[in-house]
């Protein structure tokens, strides 16, 4: 065997996963990615091993359930034959590895630093001199936009290449947000703060990063979670989808200059996240999923509460949605406007709800259930034309459908413990992996610990990692006035990329 | 055309009528209390994550605080958070709470210049920069100027250029790679202008202080005219700060 075969939430000790050669670690994974669609990368990186760095490879075949992990050594000043020459899919994921230890990849398209870690290895290499695609030509022009925009919004730079008002390229550079996340994560010793930390990656995907952390925490000491804690788990996730969709849809119609929709949609995510701040005294529900433990009881209060809430929010949702999606103004702007077609999709590896968008099912709810999604028969809506449109139409259809899992999910309430059980050390020499489907989609945790029982390695991918190349082609060949739309279609993480 | 009156019918009014008095719904994390009750300091100390909490006496910075609750509920006879959202600050100093003291914290209208009174009283406009915030205080900055908090009543806005500021608000920690934007937008302000920092990140690096990818030198250089705390900070904090900061006089 050349691989390991593991499912979501394992651990095993790294001692099982077989070390290959780089030509057979190539061959492999290029040979997964080929042969179906059901399979994808969902992490791969590299990590010191003495005066070697150790590459690990992570894909996911969501037909079987299982995960496929591979590894080898290679000596970090060497060059290594690219993946990403035929398979997109791994070019972020090489231009990391080459820029945190100098791994050079040849024949990748273009070989550039992602984010400017603080630890990278050429810090020669600055933000402000980032080697930009250039086309030269008499009718064409550069737009450069950021990394302030106009709005409250985090920052990042875009680079147009514009023939008139037709976008001909863009090009998206990162690394603004960058605050040292994993790094962090290592040398901070208290659980406390560093499950604080794995709460602050994406403040927009409180509840998707954290159940991530909490998962590889309690796998690698052995934790078996308890019914209530999946439960507030699964249901916090649920209600971050709702409150973020719904405010997505909101941004959308603001972006249109439809007001009304703007206010409604606007508005009624504050019911949504107020009610987190009663179950947990956070509006992002900050401080509600912590590892090995049940903070905040959902008491049969929290539960009528929670049901009147939905049963309000649920009509407005729906007469906003008809009304919006009934107006030929609003929807000439949203069809047929940055479209990526399936194949790209494909081809660029994208998650989440932008891949579903576009006829590629891709969900861990139903792929690699976590939580109470075993129970709950998660059947993914997908869409087929990867317009701003079907974008916004999966949004509107998903939030229904979050509200019918939660409703399902409190029929019946597990009954609360409130005794933490305590949780053992990690387990020394060991990998654990956890795949998340946040509201944006799938979150990938993976760690890797010493023979101290301290972790080594701790590796985050937001599904923005791979959704950002999706952007850049959505736009392709539309006006430039129409980006903003398609941007906040996609709605993608600054901070959850640069980390 | 219907259909909108229709919807504009079932939405009734919706903005808080004052948001100075608006009561914030089920458990909230506002301003501290800590009682004089004898705990075990130590373990009270040792138990924040983000060094918040110091001793002898038992003081609670919420300029460092993440305001995750989990003092109060080991200990809560010694500290309890209350609903209290009106925390902003002019002063570094005001935002530690100290044993046995449950005074309000607010703005100390002497610390402020007097060209704030004058020119921003009826009109700030603000230009938001995140430097390494985690989407969080930006979504409740948004926030605050929706319908419901509708901040733009009091003539306070966010603006598309630092052109057409007379502030900026700074979110995050403020990482390496954003201080120059940072800088380059500061002096891209006309004068007078002033900053505000909203968010534990913002006022002391938060739970990424001493990380290696962050530059905090700019907050060294110049006077901070409002400190916003909270993770992330509440609308009702930010206007409520806002607010005070401009109009409170003596």
């Amino acid at each position: 065997m050349k691989h390991a075969t593991i499912v979501n939430n394992q651990t095993i000790p790294v001692s099982e996963i077989p070390e290959i050669s780089y030509d057979e670690f190539f061959e492999l994974n290029a040979g997964f990615i080929t042969e179906s669609v059901e399979t994808h990368c969902v992490n791969y990186f590299g990590y010191p091993a003495g005066e070697m760095t150790k590459l690990i490879c992570c894909i996911a075949d969501d037909l079987h359930h299982v995960i496929y992990v591979s590894s080898c050594r290679v000596n970090p000043t060497g060059d290594l034959p690219s993946l990403s020459v035929n398979l997109f899919c791994f070019e972020k994921f090489e231009r990391e590895i080459h820029e945190n230890f100098g791994i050079g990849f040849t024949g990748h398209p273009w070989l550039k630093p992602l984010r400017y870690a603080h630890n990278r290895k050429d810090k020669t290499q600055t933000i402000a001199n980032y080697p930009f695609y250039t086309i030269q030509g008499e009718e064409l022009h550069e737009v450069g936009v950021g990394p302030i925009h106009a709005g409250v919004i985090e920052p990042g730079h875009f680079r147009f290449i514009c023939n008139g008002e037709q976008i001909l390229h863009l090009e998206i550079q990162l690394g603004y947000q960058h605050r040292g996340i994993e790094s962090l994560l290592l040398s901070r010793s208290k659980l406390s703060e560093q499950v604080q930390i794995a709460e602050s990656i994406a403040g927009d995907s409180v509840a998707g990063h954290t159940l991530a952390f909490s998962s590889v925490w309690e796998s690698l000491c052995g934790f078996n979670a308890t019914e209530d804690i999946h439960f507030s788990r699964t249901l916090a996730l649920e209600l971050e989808r709702i409150a973020v969709h719904t405010g997505d849809l909101g941004a959308a119609c603001a972006d249109v200059a439809y007001q009304l929709g703007s206010a409604v949609f606007g508005r009624l995510r504050t019911p949504i996240i107020n009610f987190l701040q009663e179950w947990c005294g956070n509006r992002l529900g900050k401080g509600l999923i912590r590892p090995g433990n049940n903070t905040f009881p959902f008491t049969p209060d929290l539960s009528k509460r929670l049901t009147e809430v939905l049963h309000v929010f649920e009509y407005q949702f729906i007469e906003m949605n008809d009304e919006l999606f009934s107006m030929p103004s609003a929807l000439s702007r949203f069809e047929r406007t940055g479209s990526v077609s399936l194949e790209n999709m494909v081809s660029i590896g994208t998650v989440g709800m932008a891949a579903r968008s576009s006829g590629l099912k891709r969900d861990i709810r139903s792929s690699h259930p976590h939580s109470l999604y075993g129970t709950l028969q998660h059947e993914p809506i997908v869409k087929r034309h990867g317009d701003v449109y079907s974008r916004l139409q999966l949004r509107k259809q998903e939030v229904p459908q979050s509200i019918t899992y939660i409703r399902e999910l409190m029929t019946s309430v597990p009954e609360y413990h409130p005794e933490p059980v305590p949780m053992g050390p990690l387990a020394p020499g060991s990998f654990a992996i956890s795949l998340v489907e946040g509201w944006r989609g799938e979150i990938c945790h993976c760690a890797v610990t010493g023979n101290d029982g301290k972790l080594l390695i701790y590796k985050v991918k937001d599904p923005s990692f791979h959704n950002w190349m999706a952007l850049a082609m959505a736009v392709r060949n539309n006006e430039i006035s129409d980006f903003p739309i398609c941007n906040k279609s996609f709605n993608l993480s600054y901070c959850g990329h640069d980390l | 055309m219907l259909g909108h009156i229709k919807i504009l019918y079932h939405e009734g009014k919706q903005f808080i009528p004052d948001v100075t008095k608006a009561q914030v719904p089920g458990v909230f994390k506002g301003r501290p209390v800590i009682s004089t009750a004898k705990v075990n300091e130590q373990e009270l100390v040792d138990l924040c994550p983000l060094n918040a909490i110091s001793a002898g006496p038992v003081t609670l910075d919420m300029g460092k605080c993440s305001f995750c609750g989990e003092c109060a509920r080991q200990f809560p006879q010694k500290i309890e958070f209350t609903t209290d959202y009106k925390i902003a600050t002019n002063s570094r100093e005001s935002l530690i709470i100290r044993e046995g003291e449950n005074q309000p914290v607010g703005i100390n209208p002497l610390l402020v210049r007097k060209e704030i009174h004058d020119l921003f009283r009826n009109s700030l406009k603000l230009r938001q920069v995140s430097a390494g915030g985690d989407n969080s205080c930006e979504w409740e900055l948004n926030a605050a100027n929706n319908v419901q908090f509708d901040m733009g009543r009091f003539g306070i806005d966010f603006v598309a250029s630092p052109r057409h500021a007379d502030g900026v608000v700074i979110t995050g920690p403020i990482t390496e790679n954003m201080a120059e934007p940072l800088q380059i937008c500061y002096d891209a302000t006309p004068d007078p202008k002033i900053i505000v920092l909203v968010g534990t990140d913002a006022i002391s690096g938060g739970m990424f202080a001493g990380s290696p990818a962050i530059d905090r030198s700019f907050l060294d250089k110049y006077h901070i005219d409002l400190y916003i705390p909270g993770n992330p900070a509440h609308p009702l904090t930010v206007i409520n700060g806002l607010l005070d900061l401009t109009r409170k006089t003596k």
